[in-house]
């Protein structure tokens, strides 16, 4: 039987987080792409809550985590309506369309 | 208030001939009898000038009126202080004469002209530029500071200019004024250098001022050495006006002006000026610089009597005997005869006036014909002219019962007192040596003129006396030229009111070391400072010299006109033979011993050279080095130019070509989308996370 340490949920945190950012860049679908963030949200509450339990913080961790996740809701909230506004303006939502930015 | 008279009188005197010419110029060519306004003007002039000489000799015989007023004035000047520049009137009996002489001279002019110029194109203007002519020269004889002197002296040079060269559509008569103008301007070059002095020591113009200065004691640069400079530098203006030697060559050609300008010019005026100046300088000059005056005065004397002898023209021989006589005056006022100097300027002013209007009769007659080669035998035709003419001729012979006998006289005996005191001896031989030419000369000319068989038979036909304006003057001047006017003893001028009452005797200012020996005062009784009339030894030696000095005059004199008789009328000594055997003198008198030769292959050659030495500097140097620099310039902004273009504007080029070439380099980067960011910032930060570990 093998004990859960730290390292098994930075592991996990980190994997979490290489597929955030995977999905961030190879995603074409804008909700993909915030769902790609939403992993990588979550893989740093991993951590927080990780280092929380296993280093002498208290609850500061858990705390933040909670922080986090409604930063997350409300982060999701805006980027939604920012799709949505990007998909009114641009009649898509295929991020490497969107390259405005270029001109 | 009767010397207030005097002096308005004498703005008069000076003023109606200006306003003369302005009117007469003004209307001249609208107004045909214009020319009678400024007949009228001279004819005042000379009503005003009688006034003057009236009053002053009556009235105030011996005091000299002077009256002044400020020009303008500067204060505290750097290098001289206060200066005040004065305009003001100086009336002697010697400035009343001269003014008498002439306005009585210009107004004769003045009519005489009326018949002589009678259709001429430019009438009027002829009768303004005489007005001027006679108001510049009634301001030298007024004034009474040096700077309005070498003002009115300027002017004079300036009418003379425009008279000589009245008719100027013939070259030689333009030549003529140009030459009478620029041969002046260097004498005056000597005479403002003498004013510059004067003023550097003195700080004023005025001559009274100066006079007292001297007798003070100031001094030119406190040496005596440079009073005689100032002295030899202002009469270097009376060489140039009274055409003394070396200066004497523009008067002969000055004879292309019609004839009364000649009178006019030649005899009382101009020419007279410079003696007039002479005389007024008298008491600053020092033994030396009197010396170096009389010595001019010899050689103008002597030159010109020996050019006269061969002239043709009549009013050649003229001109010469004109600087003749001037050089006689400038010759006695040297040797210290100042009363005859100014005798014979008064006597010669007449006499030679009625010579010129004389000969100006003749050449009338004869339809301008001046050549005494064509004339002959005209005494019957013009009887006045002829007679008026000969008394002229005894006077200027000296010949007694004549005006020109007396002062002649006086000259050539004081001449002789003055070699007789100092032992130069010369000036007494070359004064009767130039009486005898005088004589031989002017009666050769009355001879080949008015005596023996008419030679252009045409001419003569049509020869006629000269109508009443013409003959007038002549008259005129020839009762002037006899000896009543002046003195009651027909040999002797001194007890006559000329000599003794009306020309003052000369002050000497100068410092007493300076003096001849004999003008030194007689004893210590003279004071100090006090300006001292000069001695009674010399008085007494002019009074020994008198007789010997008169036979001598009067035997060279008879001999000079026998000899013209016997070589021209009587012929009996064959006059063409003769001048053949003495050729080579001939033709150097013909030629005027070569002065207009040797002046132009050197002073007008050397300035010819020198001109196109500088022309050529100009052109080759100055150009060059402008031509040079301009060159310069042009290929130091070629290369400039190509510096900014290639180099500069390069640098510009290049980094305009850098940016985008930098640019288009990392456009790429900029996709626009997202994505390709966040794949650059990841790899960013693994890059910085490798390097910051």
């Amino acid at each position: 039987m093998v004990t859960v340490g730290l390292t098994h949920f930075l592991v996990i945190s980190t994997l979490l987080f290489s597929m955030g950012i995977y999905a961030i860049i190879t995603r074409k679908n804008a909700v993909m792409v915030l769902m790609g963030v939403e992993l990588i949200l979550n893989s740093a509450n991993i951590n927080f809550i990780a280092f929380s339990r296993f280093g002498n913080f208290g609850f500061n961790g858990q705390l933040i985590a909670l922080f986090v996740i409604v930063l997350a809701a409300a982060e999701a909230a805006i980027a939604l309506a920012i799709v949505l506004n990007i998909y009114k303006n641009l009649s898509t939502v295929n991020v490497d369309e969107v390259d405005n930015l270029k001109e | 208030m009767e010397s207030q008279f005097l002096i308005n009188t004498s703005l008069y005197v000076l003023f109606l001939p200006l306003l003369g010419f302005v009117v007469t110029l003004l209307l001249g060519k609208k107004v045909k009898s214009i020319y009678l306004f400024e007949n009228l003007v001279l004819i005042l002039t000379f009503i005003a000038s009688v006034l003057i000489l009236y009053n002053k000799l009556v009235n105030f015989p011996d005091s000299k009126i002077v009256s002044e007023v400020e020009w303008f004035g500067f204060a505290n000047t750097p290098l001289f202080g206060d200066i005040s520049i004065k305009l003001g009137i100086m009336i002697d009996n010697i400035t009343a004469m001269m003014l008498f002489v002439v306005a009585l001279i210009s107004m004769l002019v003045h009519l005489y002209s009326i018949a002589y110029m009678k259709g001429d194109e430019r009438y009027n203007r002829y009768f303004a530029y005489l007005g001027i002519f006679t108001f510049s020269m009634n301001g030298i004889v007024l004034t009474h500071n040096i700077l309005m002197m070498y003002i009115f002296w300027e002017l004079v040079g300036l009418s003379s200019y425009l008279l000589i060269g009245f008719w100027f559509e013939k070259k030689s008569a333009s030549d003529a004024g140009k030459k009478a103008f620029i041969v002046n301007r260097v004498g005056d070059l000597g005479m403002f250098a003498g004013i510059l002095i004067l003023f550097f020591t003195y700080r004023t113009f005025s001559f009274e001022e100066i006079f007292n200065s001297i007798s003070a004691g100031v001094l030119p640069f406190n040496s005596t050495f440079w009073l005689s400079v100032t002295g030899i530098l202002l009469f270097c203006g009376a060489i140039g006006k009274s055409a003394q030697f070396p200066l004497h060559v523009w008067l002969p050609d000055a004879m292309e002006g019609p004839t009364p300008v000649s009178a006019l010019i030649h005899a009382a005026t101009m020419v007279a000026a410079g003696v007039y100046l002479v005389i007024r300088i008298f008491g600053l000059l020092t033994a030396d610089a009197m010396l170096f005056i009389a010595v001019i005065g010899m050689i103008s004397s002597f030159i010109p009597a020996t050019i006269a002898l061969t002239q043709n023209d009549i009013k050649k021989v003229l001109a010469y005997s004109t600087i003749s006589q001037l050089g006689y005056m400038i010759m006695a006022l040297g040797v210290g005869a100042y009363q005859f100097a100014f005798f014979h300027l008064v006597t010669h002013a007449f006499f030679k006036a009625a010579l010129f209007l004389g000969s100006g009769s003749v050449i009338h007659a004869m339809h301008h014909e001046q050549d005494i080669r064509y004339m002959g035998g005209l005494r019957k035709k013009m009887p006045l002219t002829y007679w008026t003419f000969v008394i002229s001729s005894l006077a200027i012979a000296g010949i007694p019962l004549t005006s020109g006998f007396l002062s002649k006289d006086g000259i050539l005996a004081s001449s002789l007192a003055f070699a007789n005191l100092t032992g130069h001896w010369l000036f007494p031989i070359t004064g009767f040596l130039v009486a005898l030419l005088t004589a031989f000369y002017m009666f050769r000319l009355i001879i080949i003129t008015f005596h023996g068989e008419p030679k252009d038979h045409h001419k003569f036909e049509h020869a006629h006396e000269s109508p009443f304006v013409m003959v007038m003057p002549l008259v005129v001047l020839a009762t002037l030229s006899v000896f009543i006017w002046y003195t009651p003893n027909p040999i002797n001028a001194d007890q006559g009111w000329v000599l003794s009452k009306w020309i003052e005797k000369p002050v000497l200012h100068t410092p007493v070391e300076t003096r001849f020996d004999f003008m030194k005062p007689d004893t210590e009784a003279t004071p100090e400072n006090e300006p001292i009339m000069y001695s009674t030894i010399y008085t007494e030696a002019m009074h020994h010299a008198h007789y010997p000095a008169m036979f001598i005059s009067l035997f060279v004199a008879i001999s000079g006109i026998l000899l013209a008789f016997v070589f021209y009328h009587w012929k009996k000594v064959n006059v063409d033979a003769l001048t053949e055997r003495i050729k080579p003198l001939y033709t150097f008198s013909l030629n005027k011993w070569y002065f207009d030769e040797l002046y132009d292959k050197t002073f007008v050659s050397g300035t010819l050279l020198l001109s196109r030495a500088l022309g050529w500097f100009d052109l080759k140097i100055i150009d060059g080095i402008v031509n040079g620099a301009a060159a310069a310039t042009k290929s130091l902004s070629f290369f400039i130019g190509n510096f900014d273009r290639i180099v500069i504007d390069g640098f510009v080029n290049l980094t305009a070509y850098l940016s985008g070439f930098f640019g288009l380099l990392f456009r790429r980067i900029q996709t626009g989308k997202v994505q390709t960011y966040i794949v650059l910032v990841i790899f960013s930060i693994v890059i910085l996370l490798f390097i910051f570990r």
